[in-house]
């Protein structure tokens, strides 16, 4: 379900890092919790983020959503596609419906971040 | 710190969890939200059929000789000119014009009068109407004796005559009769909160699991869904219903709120009626005007409203119409303002963002 090779969020983000190369989404759970995503509001590329901080937003019909980045860095590419089919987050969040990807500026910040198997006793325990 | 008091339940309760449903605290209630999704559950009642349990309404029934009489002085519609059999909206009213809850009264005999109030509005509504009982009436606050169904959608009278003796075709809108559902003594009436033909039926909560169930297995050819409250919203906001809390309370007049045709201030005494003289007299400040975003954005609940760069007014409910594909909304506005066509800016996260104010309902069903 959640793939071996992200890292995860406690607020149901993920991130894959290639070295300084890091793409970030939301998680499937944070999806579901959602429900029909709407619209997703996401920083300009060359805005710099800090983890932990809000990098944009997700609304469902019902609400809205901060995003919390996973990692510090620069903005080097936004997932132009969900500004209109932002539906694909409901459908594909784990691949083509990531949100930005990110020039990270502290690859230790990944380390912090939990593997796989603890985000699924994480959102197993939450439940 | 004392324990949170537990959330109250509907005699649905275990249904919605066994279907699957994600619940949330609606205003006290332990009440589904969604069950398939909100867009797939608002689509089946614009198409085919929903089924909702809004069992957390409240219901208080005035009764006696002079039961007319003080429905009529604590409600806005004109209570007399019901018939035997018929409803209307109307609103409970403060002296000082505010509401105290919008509501359905129903006539059911000529010593009788059944009203359908909001949930968390019901032990409020009661005490108000208590207090104002001057007259040879009685007042009960019954929201445990009934549980309600809403059957809503092109095909909630097709799947509702399935289960009951009498020709529904008979039963104008806003009429009722009280009559059996699948053999389980029930009052039918052709109302609804969703912009969409349909039905609302009251039935003694110990039946309420079973008339779930039939409505579900009557509705399954016709593609009949569980609907949540987020549905609900959705549905409600394009036919621009309003909603206690969000477009009317105690601070908002119905002359406000673009609820005028429900006010008949030529009826006699009400409560709040000097208050709305005075309002119609002196004009009001603002009112109530839909709108649609412009530019990307979605206006919700509470966001403020700009007119030429300075705060104007405010969001009472919005949200993508899944319907119309766009993004509504209803505000406030200063009366002069409060008309089609006016270029407004709403303030999302601090950002003004394009919209503009349009004639409403955003949507009406075709006759």
């Amino acid at each position: 379900m959640y793939p071996e090779n992200f890292r995860y969020t406690k607020e149901h983000e993920w991130v894959l890092a290639d070295g300084d190369a890091g793409t970030v989404g939301i998680t499937d759970h944070a999806q579901r919790e959602l429900g029909d995503i709407v619209y997703v509001d996401l920083p300009k590329v060359g805005t710099r983020v800090d983890a932990g901080k809000s990098l944009g937003s997700v609304e469902s019909v019902k609400a809205v959503s901060d995003i919390y980045s996973p990692v510090s860095g620069e903005i080097t590419e936004i997932n132009e596609s969900l500004a209109d089919a932002p539906e694909k987050l409901n459908t594909d969040p784990h691949g083509d419906a990531w949100l930005v990807k990110i020039r990270l500026s502290n690859v230790e910040e990944i380390q912090h971040l939990m593997s796989a198997a603890d985000y699924q006793s994480y959102v197993g325990a939450e439940k | 710190m004392p324990a949170a008091p537990a959330l109250r339940v509907t005699p649905l309760n275990s249904v919605h969890r066994a279907l699957g449903a994600r619940m949330v605290d609606f205003g006290g209630w332990d009440m589904p939200v969604q069950y398939s999704g909100i867009i797939d559950e608002h689509n089946a009642v614009r198409h085919a059929a929903g089924v909702f349990d809004v069992s957390h309404m409240g219901e208080i029934e005035i009764r006696g000789p002079e039961a007319a009489n003080l429905t009529d002085y604590v409600t806005t519609n004109a209570v007399h000119k019901l018939k035997l059999g018929q409803a209307h909206y109307s609103g409970l009213l403060y002296e000082h014009g505010g509401f105290v809850d919008d509501i359905l009264v129903h006539k059911v005999a000529d010593d009788h009068y059944f009203l359908c109030v909001n949930a968390s509005n019901q032990d409020k509504d009661f005490e108000h109407i208590v207090a104002q009982n001057h007259f040879d009436a009685v007042v009960e606050n019954n929201g445990e004796r009934y549980a309600q169904i809403a059957i809503q959608g092109p095909k909630a009278r097709a799947t509702l005559q399935k289960l009951v003796p009498v020709d529904l075709s008979g039963i104008k809108y806003y009429w009722f009769t009280d009559g059996e559902v699948s053999g389980t003594p029930a009052r039918i009436a052709h109302t609804g909160y969703t912009g969409e033909d349909g039905f609302e039926i009251y039935v003694p909560p110990a039946y309420a699991e079973r008339m779930w169930q039939r409505v579900c297995d009557a509705g399954a050819e016709f593609g009949i869904k569980p609907c949540g409250l987020g549905a609900r919203n959705t549905l409600r906001l394009e036919a621009k219903m309003a909603l206690y809390g969000h477009e009317i309370d105690a601070s908002i007049s119905p002359l406000e709120a673009d609820l005028g045709w429900i006010v008949k201030l030529d009826k006699g005494e009400f409560v709040g009626r000097d208050a709305l003289l005075k309002q119609k007299e002196s004009g009001i400040r603002r009112k109530l005007i839909g709108f649609e975003m412009r530019a990307r954005g979605i206006g919700r609940d509470g966001y403020e409203v700009f007119l030429d760069g300075a705060p104007a007014g405010w969001v009472t409910s919005g949200g993508p119409s899944p319907t119309l594909n766009k993004n509504i909304g209803l505000c406030y506005l200063p009366t002069e303002q409060s008309v089609p066509g006016t270029k407004i800016q709403v303030m999302i996260r601090n950002q003004p963002v394009d919209a503009v104010t349009v004639e409403t309902p955003f949507y009406k069903r075709a006759k």
